[in-house]
């Protein structure tokens, strides 16, 4: 369990609380329906372009990329590279178009054409599915974000993100979000410079700490010799070998036993080619909880210590440091280039998980992996790339669909394009998109760095690594980390309240008020905005809490691949293809949908999730977007070629041919 | 209630050569962004290559950021020097409520 500080609750609650207060000021002013979906259409771009890197730089960007990037270093930066490239097919393909089409709603720019009512149903569908994939990771960042900061459960900080936003977007809707996102996204690149600084300003050291008052441990090797059954025996006569576990070829674990305390250790050979055991850190999950001191029932256990009483386990540590070629103990005040050339050179210890059976209980061990810092700063550690390295086809189709998904998703993101409602006009669009480039691309040159930090200065939380950024944060002070935190949390509230609105204007806007023509009044049209917003939030919390402990990074990029395969082939053969009919639109729409998540969930990560072997998925693909995304663009052509004929010998007149649209 | 664009913006002359430049920056961006993809995927050794202190992978992926940025800023003069000559110094100003 992390330790509290009520000086952080403090900062935290007193952050909340204003972000709240700027929700309940601009209630007041928000009386229609174009006031509570578009902000009344009337923000500054410059406003609005910040508020598009708040809407952006989610719990994904913040938490899940610098928590990647601090477990497997490049490939964590990959995410950065391929969430800023979108914003390009953003800029140049969609911006101006989306916000001469549209009014309220993604629905509205794609069917401003066509005005169908099957337009309507699949664009409003496909809103609800991509809000809630995206919904997914920023509550479980929401989760992550509380425990160590209040020291309260996952849950309980999922269901708080839940609660507050749903007061947000059910008082004041686009308006406060807007300027939520505005302060939000400001304060997010502000102090991420800081915490950049202070990491380049404190350097690089083999002896880090977690936190000020902690004390560096220094992981123990032991000497063995194999016996006839190959079974580690210690050499220091302190230590007994209780049992061993093979989880997987290669590997071998040691249950040692010392004065009555056990511990596991990994079998592996030290620089001379001896055999060894090292240190490692583990879970157990019992099969019969135990009562910790304060008489509570604790079924997982840190290191043999009820997880009630234990520290957290955090790590990550440089083993050969290395500065201008030679091997060093510490350097500071470095510049970038430094640091990175630092890092390139040295050995950095990285942990890796196998998790197996002990008895009835099940165990999961973290052991330590000295990796190259060239190998940190290239592709492949996560990303299986490299034929050499018995990289697959399978993995490299997996690493190009997750950068195509990157790529082509943003410019899909219905909560990311209904900003475009908020300015005046077309131009504007145009120009906070420029402003949010900016900011956007600036913050993710900084996670590399973050992540970089946190994977050397001892402070990964080896169960989750979604709180690296901020846990770096504490490692400098308890008030640079309160105010990372707060602003963290209201990263999260702020994309949720987009995401919210995007959803409850899906369903009042797209079709209650269109597609079923209920005529609702402009009164009556917010309100059921307001009971969609409830709604969604609580499917929400409900998904926050299942999906725990996966990297929030790594499910907004099946977020981006339901997007980029569901939205992006309709907005731009909407734009570039006159042939393009409401039955292409739909169909594409309804396969992009289906392909994607069906993928999904027939993926061996999905398959890992319910509790079953990665191989037993019927496919080996992770990211559905290099099938999906084609499928989609492939059936909306054919669909509306066929429909389009249909349609000429229906009339047999040129007239029948959609009319060409306005770009 | 109408259902139509929030603004009026039928006035802009200069939509379609807007159009056609942004599809033009889009194309060059996807072919620099489909190199660093394609040598991920069939080389990625010449990734680790040395470039002073770092190497190719943190250039090539730095510079698809920066690059990023700059294209938007050449894009952005562009059009609204475009915007300018076509539809006059203040198109930008003109905007039109449908509420």
């Amino acid at each position: 369990m992390y330790e509290t500080s009520s000086w952080a609750i403090a900062i935290f609650v007193a952050f909340v609380s204003f972000v709240l207060w700027i929700s309940y000021h601009f209630a007041r002013k928000t009386k229609t329906a174009k006031g509570y979906f578009a902000a009344g259409g009337n923000i500054h771009w410059s406003v609005n372009g910040i508020a598009f890197a708040g809407d952006y730089l989610s719990a994904a960007s913040f938490l899940g990329i610098c928590g990647m990037i601090a477990t497997v270093g490049y490939d964590g930066f990959l995410y950065s590279i391929g969430y800023l490239a979108g914003w390009i097919v953003a800029l140049f393909v969609v911006a101006e178009p989306m916000k001469r089409l549209g009014k309220f709603t993604f629905t509205d720019a794609i069917d401003a054409k066509f005005n169908s009512k099957g337009v309507q149903l699949t664009a409003a569908i496909s809103t609800l599915v991509v809000s809630t994939f995206y919904l997914i990771p920023q509550m479980v960042g929401a989760g992550t974000l509380v425990t160590p900061l209040l020291g309260l459960p996952h849950w309980m900080g999922v269901v708080m993100v839940g609660t507050i936003v749903i007061i947000i977007v059910a008082t004041a809707g686009m308006a406060s979000t807007t300027y939520v996102q505005f302060l939000k996204g400001g304060l997010l690149i502000i102090f991420s410079i800081t915490i950049v600084i202070v990491t380049l300003y404190n350097g690089l050291t083999t002896h880090p700490k977690s936190s000020r008052d902690t004390v560096y441990h220094q992981l123990a090797t032991l000497p063995v010799k194999l016996n006839a059954e190959g079974q580690p025996q210690p050499q220091d006569w302190h230590y007994k070998l209780l049992s061993t576990a093979s989880p997987a070829k290669g590997f071998v674990f040691a249950k040692l036993d010392k004065d009555n305390t056990q511990s596991w250790w990994h079998l592996t050979k030290d620089q001379n080619g001896e055999d060894v055991l090292t240190e490692t850190y583990w879970v157990t999950v019992l099969a019969n909880p135990v009562t910790d001191k304060k008489g509570l029932k604790v079924s997982t256990l840190y290191n043999g210590i009820p997880i009630t009483e234990s520290k957290p386990i955090q790590e990550g540590h440089i083993e050969k440091l290395k500065y201008n070629g030679k091997e060093v103990d510490s350097v500071s005040n470095l510049s970038i280039a430094e640091f990175l050339q630092s890092i390139k050179e040295s050995t950095i210890v990285r942990f890796l998980k196998k998790t197996f059976p002990d008895g009835d209980d099940k165990v999961t061990v973290y052991y330590q992996t000295p990796t190259s810092g060239k190998d940190i700063l290239t592709p492949g550690i996560l990303f299986k790339v490299d034929s050499a390295k018995g990289a697959t086809l399978m993995n490299k189709l997996n690493f190009v669909s997750l950068m195509m998904a990157l790529f082509f998703g943003t410019a899909a993101l219905p909560h990311i394009l209904i900003r475009y409602y908020t300015v005046p006009t077309p131009a504007a669009a145009r120009k906070s998109t420029i402003v949010a480039i900016a900011a956007i691309g600036l913050f993710y040159v900084l996670t590399l760095f973050m992540g970089l930090g946190a994977m050397v200065n001892g402070v990964v939380d080896l169960t989750d690594n979604n709180m690296s950024a901020p846990l770096l944060a504490k490692s400098f002070g308890i008030t640079l980390f309160a105010i990372i935190s707060a602003i963290a949390f209201a990263t999260v509230l702020g994309t949720v309240s987009g995401l919210i609105v995007a959803a409850s204007g899906a369903v009042a806007h797209d079709l209650m008020d269109r597609f079923f023509d209920m005529k609702l009044t402009d009164k009556k049209k917010v309100q059921a905005g307001k009971i969609a917003a409830v709604s969604v939030g609580c499917i929400a919390m409900l998904l926050g809490v299942a999906f725990k402990g996966m990297n929030v990074s790594y499910l907004v990029g099946w977020a981006f691949a339901v997007a980029a395969s569901a939205n992006l082939p309709a907005i731009i053969m909407l734009l570039f293809w006159k042939g393009t009919t409401k039955q292409g639109v739909a169909s594409s729409i309804i396969v992009g949908i289906l392909s994607s998540v069906g993928l999904i969930l027939l993926s061996p990560d999905m398959f890992e999730r319910y509790g079953m072997l990665r191989t037993a998925a019927p496919i080996s693909l992770d990211n559905p977007g290099i099938v999906s995304i084609p499928l989609s663009f492939i059936v909306l052509v054919v669909v509306s070629l066929l429909s389009s004929s249909q349609k000429n010998k229906q009339y047999l007149r040129p007239s029948a041919v959609p009319e060409k649209l306005a770009v | 209630m109408k259902h139509g664009p929030a603004t009026d913006w039928s006035k802009d002359k200069a939509s379609s050569f807007k159009t056609r430049i942004g599809v033009w920056m889009f194309i060059l961006y996807a072919i620099i962004y489909a190199g660093f993809v394609i040598i991920n995927t069939f080389n990625p050794k010449i990734m680790g290559s040395d470039i002073g202190g770092t190497n190719l992978a943190i250039i090539y992926g730095f510079g698809l950021i920066i690059f990023a940025l700059m294209l938007a800023f050449v894009y952005n003069a562009i059009c609204t020097a475009a915007e300018e000559e076509l539809n006059g110094p203040d198109a930008d100003l003109e905007q039109s409520e449908e509420m």
